[in-house]
């Protein structure tokens, strides 16, 4: 096996995400047969390739800092699921 | 015809020519919806009200001498691009009541240009799909044959097209979501060059393969798409600041002693017979044009699936690390602290398929494992882009099926992901070395399903995917069918 329910319930953790047994069951399985196809990867030489992250090449785009106009905080807020005071409204962080 | 039916040249004229107005486009338009929409669900949202009220503008444009190839236009926007004022999904339950605060750039473009949005097409949930099974607002029909997929990630785009039910569309290609669809549902598909056509208010998948493009009902109308839509723009900092040609002006344009590379690598197992027929006779036609077709090597090929499903999921996961229930869209409730928040909503507004994307992302960038996949992903991703380099040292442009098969069952692939990821392989490579592509219709299958050819081109080289294309089309004369719906 390439990934164990181990590490599957660990990196739903650093995702964020939770599953039932089931679910841990199916996507370890499932996680499995994708990574056993990606190892066709180390086929490939890649001997003094650099990795490629961009396929234009590109450099830093800088603007000039100059005031514009923005969203209102109105507006920047509005999607939010619950906003008091112009902020967005959470569960309590810290006891 | 009814004007539901025409292009968007066709229609232009007719306006033009005051023959028909604006506002009986887009009703032509709003009453195919009618009778048609129930069967194939292209839309997620309609915008009825507004296009109408576009149109009356557009007419007011017309009425006082506006010639731009687009006023009065209805075109469907994939529920990706962002619309100010107005839900964009991206097919998401955690996403399923966000109002933008912006246009798109590419939608604000349309805008300005006159055209009449008539709504927002269903799509993969994120764009992470090849057949419009994973939206949560349901499934998109293919127009040709309501038991078979659409393709994806834009079949809504590519099916409302198809079905008359717009008279253009706008998708998005991260590894074939405009050319697979295009191809699935017998239409016109481009990718243009990454950084060509601005991102800015694109919902990001994956941002360094994420692309714009138009579906038309031919190459013509393809060309006045991209003149709308190709600019540089400082709000995204990969759009490119290169010049833009008036790609109408790569119509009617020959092309003999061009030199066309058939790769290898594209005709071999697992591409179905009917569609290596159709591809074959495209290539005859192009030799007739007075092409000369060689065989070229794209030697990483068999590489490009695997290098794409780490790439874009590595990518996925951290732009879909936003939704968290904080700003937008869906939030669990009864979470006891912010991480159960996290972790509830997440799990209760994602699907499958995007938690199995971010899943794999997650752990090819994690701790321990970030060489092994990511880091040697991207040099496969750098050998890929050579493969392509080479290719066009030897011709102008490469000739492709679009997609192994037309298109096949809804069902028939969703619980094998592996399966459903090896339906993109002839269109992923574009997506990994950044060049445009370009599906256009080449035949019928023999149970009547469309099957399309693709070209591809080296970087910025649009026009030349559209001066072959449109020569193509014009010389195939492929037979103009409409689906029976």
């Amino acid at each position: 096996m390439k990934i164990s329910k181990e590490e599957v319930e660990y990196v739903a953790h650093l995702a964020r995400l939770e599953f039932d047994a089931e679910e841990v069951e199916k996507f370890t399985l499932q996680l499995d047969k994708i990574l056993s196809y990606i190892d066709k990867l180390n086929q490939a030489d890649t001997t003094g390739m650099e990795p490629m992250t961009h396929a234009i090449p590109t450099a830093n785009a800088f603007r000039e800092d100059v005031v514009a106009p923005s969203l209102s905080n109105e507006a920047a807020v509005a999607n939010g699921p619950e906003i008091r005071g112009g902020s967005f409204r959470v569960p309590k962080v810290i006891e | 015809m009814e004007l539901n039916q025409l292009t968007i040249h066709a229609l232009r004229d007719k306006l033009r020519a005051r023959e028909t107005t604006a506002v009986a486009a887009a009703e032509s338009v709003f009453d195919r919806i009618d009778a048609v929409e129930g069967k194939v669900h292209a839309y997620i949202s309609l915008m009825r009200d507004e296009a109408l009220k576009t149109a009356e503008d557009a007419d007011r444009r017309i009425q006082n001498g506006d010639q731009g190839d687009l006023c009065g236009i209805p075109v469907a926007l994939k529920d990706i691009l962002c619309t100010q004022g107005f839900k964009t999904t991206c097919g998401s339950r955690i996403l399923h009541n966000f109002i933008p605060p912006y246009d798109a750039t590419v939608v604000a473009a349309l805008k300005q240009v006159g055209a009449v949005f008539v709504g927002k097409a269903n799509m993969d949930e994120f764009a992470m799909g090849s057949s419009t099974e994973t939206s949560w607002f349901g499934v998109t029909r293919n127009p040709w044959d309501l038991d078979r997929i659409p393709g994806g990630s834009s079949g809504g785009s590519a099916a409302a097209v198809a079905a008359d039910e717009c008279i253009a569309s706008l998708g998005t290609d991260t590894g074939g979501s405009i050319r697979q669809p295009a191809s699935l549902c017998g239409v016109v598909g481009m990718k243009p060059t990454y950084g060509r056509v601005s991102r800015f208010g694109l919902i990001a998948f994956a941002s360094s393969l994420d692309q714009i493009g138009p579906f038309t009902k031919d190459v013509e109308d393809c060309a006045i798409m991209m003149n709308a839509i190709c600019a540089y723009d400082p709000k995204d900092s990969t759009s490119v600041k290169a010049d833009v040609p008036d790609y109408k002006s790569f119509l009617n344009r020959d092309v003999a002693g061009w030199t066309v590379g058939i790769p290898r690598e594209y005709f071999q197992a697992g591409i179905d017979p009917e569609v290596l027929t159709a591809v074959k006779k495209a290539i005859a036609v192009i030799e007739a044009a007075g092409a000369r077709c060689v065989e070229v090597t794209l030697p990483h090929t068999d590489y490009c699936v695997a290098v794409y499903y780490i790439v874009a999921t590595a990518e996925a996961s951290s732009n879909l690390a936003r939704y968290d229930g904080v700003k937008y869209g869906y939030r669990a409730e009864n979470a006891r602290d912010l991480l159960e928040m996290y972790k509830k909503t997440r799990s209760e507004g994602f699907g499958a398929e995007v938690k199995r994307r971010i899943m794999l992302g997650t752990y090819a960038l994690s701790s321990g494992y970030y060489d092994a996949y990511y880091k040697k992903a991207s040099q496969v991703r750098g050998r890929v882009k050579e493969d392509f380099d080479n290719a066009f040292r030897q011709c102008d442009v490469i000739l492709t099926p679009t997609s192994p098969t037309p298109a096949f069952r809804l069902g028939e692939k969703t619980d094998d992901p592996l399966q459903m990821y090896l339906s993109d392989i002839y269109t992923i490579s574009a997506n990994l070395a950044g060049i445009p592509g370009l599906s256009v219709p080449c035949g019928f299958s023999a149970q009547g399903l469309p099957i399309g050819v693709q070209f591809l081109a080296g970087h910025f080289a649009e026009g030349k995917l559209l001066q072959i294309a449109h020569a193509y089309e014009q010389r195939a004369a492929t037979e103009k069918r409409r689906p029976a719906l």
